[in-house]
């Protein structure tokens, strides 16, 4: 019994392993798997080519200087013998021996009073002055070399021809080449597109990584009613900021079309000042108790005015920026990229402000109706919950049909509004009814755990698609060059770090988490203190290793475009020139290895 | 005074942890809960200040309904109920000072902790609670240097900092050596006769019960078996709580 089970095992070992075979048998077929080409010997002639013009970096580079030694040379003998030929021997000249001879012959060519330890050419000089290679010379420390070279198979000529030494050295220092220059410059470009992608990436991975943190969502759990007002305040309240932010954008320019500079500034210091005061005022430094409703109201009025002045106050600070920017640049000389650089920032928030006021926006109406939305399942009657759930599920549902036919419309522009507004409201909206007639009242919807599954799928998406392909969208829309390389990086670096980073929130240990929350701290304060002083160091760790990625990845983000070094790097490889190719190499092998020691000594700090 | 009326808990919908115990605590009172490791201790203290949602039944306090009081009422509640660790639950990588800080959280507005700020008057405080449990002059050092009593003493020292009415402790002593325990235990017992703080406290070890509670609860499998002072527990009421095979030690 025993023993055929073991033999059952070992036919079945031996299949397994049959099967293996196979496997990897039609893996060499399908990857083209030949060894003889490995031992060509042309390709490995090829192959050590450019292995040694690899070894040589193009770096430095000499001035030369080239002596100009020749001697005359019959090709063939002539009938009546060789004329005499006698060198100034106070200089350098060439003995040729015999100094006359067929063609495809080999003669010896010896030279003295050479420069010592020079090397280079020798040229057989055609009639029509054309200069053929033929050998090379390699002087000894006394100027004297030895060389045998066969001479050219050319038409015979009667008269003396000419065999030409060029023996080269180098003069003075050595100094950068061309090449090394340009790969410095591309160096730092890859650098700084790296850092800017890893700073502007981890920035925004971070916020997002709570929302793919499991254990930091799947708590969040909300009644119906809530659920179904905040999904109808937010796309009300991402409206209504970015019609705000608009009105407003266009009001500061009818209000700065002259004295710019004056007026911007005016406005910003006063604005930033009444910001300031209403700050102040709003948060106390101790948490009021008074509960009166007169007082709150007041305050959420003063509240929403000072957001309104903020925006003002943004976009007078930004076009301020953008003015200042441009007339430092000229003043600033040398480093006038500071002008263009506050030019830039205040042309960021201009472009910024409309998206963050309609998430302002949205977050704020959002939340409300989620407080509200509370406030009716706490305390209202069962009926009058039940009809407001059907009633604010069903638009609900029809917003999000909407939104998602909207969507589906600008993609492919079906120009039918049947099939893109109609069909998904009413499918949207029956789906929110029956959602709404399912669930009991008080059952709250794991919201937070659907935020999570969404935040993770449309993560995941993005990592899949590596930052080489998102590069040709960008340099489409902001054309080639280093701009379009770090912003996709940056959208890499936010899908890849949002990953990492809610691991390790997922990993945190819950111990802090309970205690924080047991005081009394609400949920912000409890991400505060006991969240982020625990991811602290694998954030520090985890971005620095994006960043040693990031640096690698833009080396090749140039292959598509995306500037960098990688555009000299192919360019090199695409001339087969492999030297300089050798010194793009080095530089992105130095800058990794030292952006390596660089993080170990920053983790060493931190961690 | 605390009022426990047929508080059940039920993990995912199979586990019964707490069966429909019911009790009261007077205000000033040394309470101790006691049963075997999985008998319900840690869920019945956590679902008073509501880090684990009952299933059924309520909780009074002061005249508060705990069991139904909604996200800001739960924030006034649980900022006056300190609550202590087993495993002291300091965040080790933050100052000891932040850590006793944070038992503030519950009264600072939000918006400020944000920016990491305590008003200067919660920093004096909490250096008075750090001197009070007797080390102050680690305040500056990070948690994790700390041994572990002088862990758990900045675990009292957090709850003290909310200047609680009452305070849970979940076996604050069972990882740590008999005088250190003493030591922990005389704190809490200093807590309560001084400042008048209603104490909740696991525990596992009868000695300790005896000379610190004024009154004891017991659970087995979740239901109360047992709600008198210690001295009551005989060899029959003993075998109630822990089992039929325990022995007494100690």
């Amino acid at each position: 019994m025993k023993k055929e089970k073991s033999f059952a095992r070992s036919v079945g070992f031996g299949a397994t392993l049959l099967l293996g075979m196979v496997v990897y048998a039609y893996g060499f077929n399908v990857t083209k798997v030949n060894f003889e080409t490995t031992r060509s010997e042309r390709r490995l002639t090829q192959l050590s080519r450019i292995m040694r013009a690899l070894a040589h970096p193009a770096l430095f580079v000499y001035e030369r200087e080239e002596a100009d030694i020749t001697a005359p040379i019959y090709l063939p003998c002539p009938k009546n013998g060789v004329p005499a030929y006698t060198p100034n021997k106070s200089k350098a000249y060439l003995i040729l021996t015999p100094s006359c001879a067929g063609p495809g012959e080999i003669i010896t060519i010896e030279g003295f009073n050479i420069w010592p330890n020079t090397k280079g050419p020798i040229n057989f000089v055609a009639p029509s002055g054309a200069n053929l290679t033929i050998g090379h010379l390699r002087a000894d420390d006394n100027g004297y070399f030895n060389a045998k070279v066969k001479l050219p198979k050319r038409k015979p000529v009667e008269d003396a021809q000419i065999l030409r030494a060029l023996p080269r050295r180098n003069i003075g220092n050595p100094k950068f080449s061309e090449v090394a220059q340009s790969t410095w410059e591309k160096i730092i470009e890859t650098v700084f597109l790296a850092l800017l992608a890893t700073t502007f990436g981890t920035f925004l991975a971070i916020p997002v990584s709570f929302l793919a943190a499991r254990n930091l969502m799947s708590s969040q759990k909300n009644p119906l009613t809530s659920v179904a007002f905040s999904i109808i305040g937010w796309p009300l309240g991402f409206l209504i900021g970015l019609r705000t932010a608009l009105i407003f954008q266009s009001l500061v320019s009818q209000i700065l079309v002259e004295d710019i500079l004056i007026r911007s500034s005016l406005g910003s210091v006063f604005g930033i000042g009444l910001i300031w005061a209403t700050v102040l005022w709003l948060f106390p430094r101790k948490e009021t108790q008074s509960n009166l409703s007169s007082i709150n109201s007041v305050r959420y009025v003063t509240m929403v005015l000072s957001v309104l002045i903020a925006i003002c106050t943004m976009y007078m600070v930004a076009h301020l920026a953008l003015t200042l920017g441009k007339v430092l640049l000229e003043p600033l000389g040398p480093i006038g990229f500071i002008g263009n650089f506050i030019s830039q920032l205040g042309d960021v928030l201009v472009m910024v402000l409309p998206a963050a006021a309609a998430l302002l926006g949205g977050g704020t109406l959002g939340l409300t109706g989620n407080r509200i939305g509370q406030y009716m399942s706490d305390h209202m009657s069962l009926r009058v919950v039940q009809i407001t759930n059907l009633c604010a599920t069903t638009l609900a549902g029809a917003i999000i049909g909407a939104i998602l036919g909207n969507t589906v419309e600008w993609f492919y522009q079906l120009e039918d509004p049947q099939q893109t507004l109609v069909w998904p409201m009413s499918v949207g909206a029956v789906l929110g009814a029956i959602l709404s007639l399912r669930t009991s009242h008080k059952h709250p919807i794991p919201i937070g755990y659907v935020t999570y599954f969404v935040t993770r799928s449309v993560l995941n998406i993005t990592r899949s698609i590596e930052p080489l392909v998102m590069v040709i969208v960008f340099v489409v829309w902001v054309g080639i060059g280093p701009f379009a390389g770090s912003l996709a990086l940056t959208l890499h670096t936010i899908a890849a770090l949002s990953k990492l980073y809610s691991e390790q929130v997922e990993s945190i240990s819950p111990g802090p988490l309970e205690a924080v929350r047991a005081t009394g701290a609400n949920r912000l304060q409890t991400i505060m203190y006991a969240v982020i002083p625990q991811i602290i160091p694998p954030y520090i760790s985890f971005t620095m290793y994006r960043w040693d990625i990031n640096v690698r990845m833009s080396t090749i983000i140039g292959f598509a475009g995306g500037g960098g070094i990688g555009f000299l790097l192919q360019q090199n490889i695409n001339l087969l020139n492999y030297r300089a190719a050798s010194v793009q190499m080095l530089a992105i092998a130095i800058v990794v290895a030292t952006m390596d020691y660089i993080s170990a000594v920053v983790r060493e700090r931190f961690v | 005074m605390l009022e426990i009326s047929n508080l059940t808990k039920i993990y995912d919908g199979k586990v019964l942890a707490l069966d429909k115990v019911t009790f009261e605590v007077q205000k000033g009172e040394f309470l101790a809960v006691i049963g075997l490791s999985g008998s319900g201790k840690s869920t019945l203290l956590r679902c008073i200040n509501r880090l684990i949602e009952p299933t059924s039944g309520q909780i009074i306090w002061n005249g508060v309904d705990i069991t139904s009081a909604n996200q800001n009422e739960m924030r006034n509640v649980r900022r006056k109920i300190g609550m202590v660790f087993q495993h002291f639950n300091l965040v080790s990588r933050s100052k000891v000072i932040t850590n006793v800080l944070s038992g503030r959280l519950g009264y600072i507005n939000p918006a400020l902790s944000l920016l990491n700020r305590f008003p200067q008057a919660d920093i004096d405080l909490a250096l008075k609670q750090l001197e009070r449990v007797g080390i102050s002059d680690q305040a500056y050092k990070r948690a994790d240097e700390l041994s572990g009593g002088q862990q758990q003493r900045v675990g009292v020292a957090r709850a003290m900092m909310q200047e609680p009415d009452m305070i849970l402790a979940d076996e604050p002593v069972a990882s740590l050596d008999p005088v250190l325990a003493h030591s922990i235990m005389q704190y809490l017992e200093k807590l309560n006769k001084e400042d008048g703080v209603t104490i909740l406290c696991s525990l596992h070890f009868l000695d300790l019960v005896h000379e610190y509670a004024d009154r004891a609860i017991a659970l087995n499998q979740g239901k109360l078996m047992f709600d008198g002072i210690p001295k009551e527990i005989d060899d029959d009421r003993f075998r109630n709580i822990y089992g039929q095979e325990a022995k007494r030690v100690g």
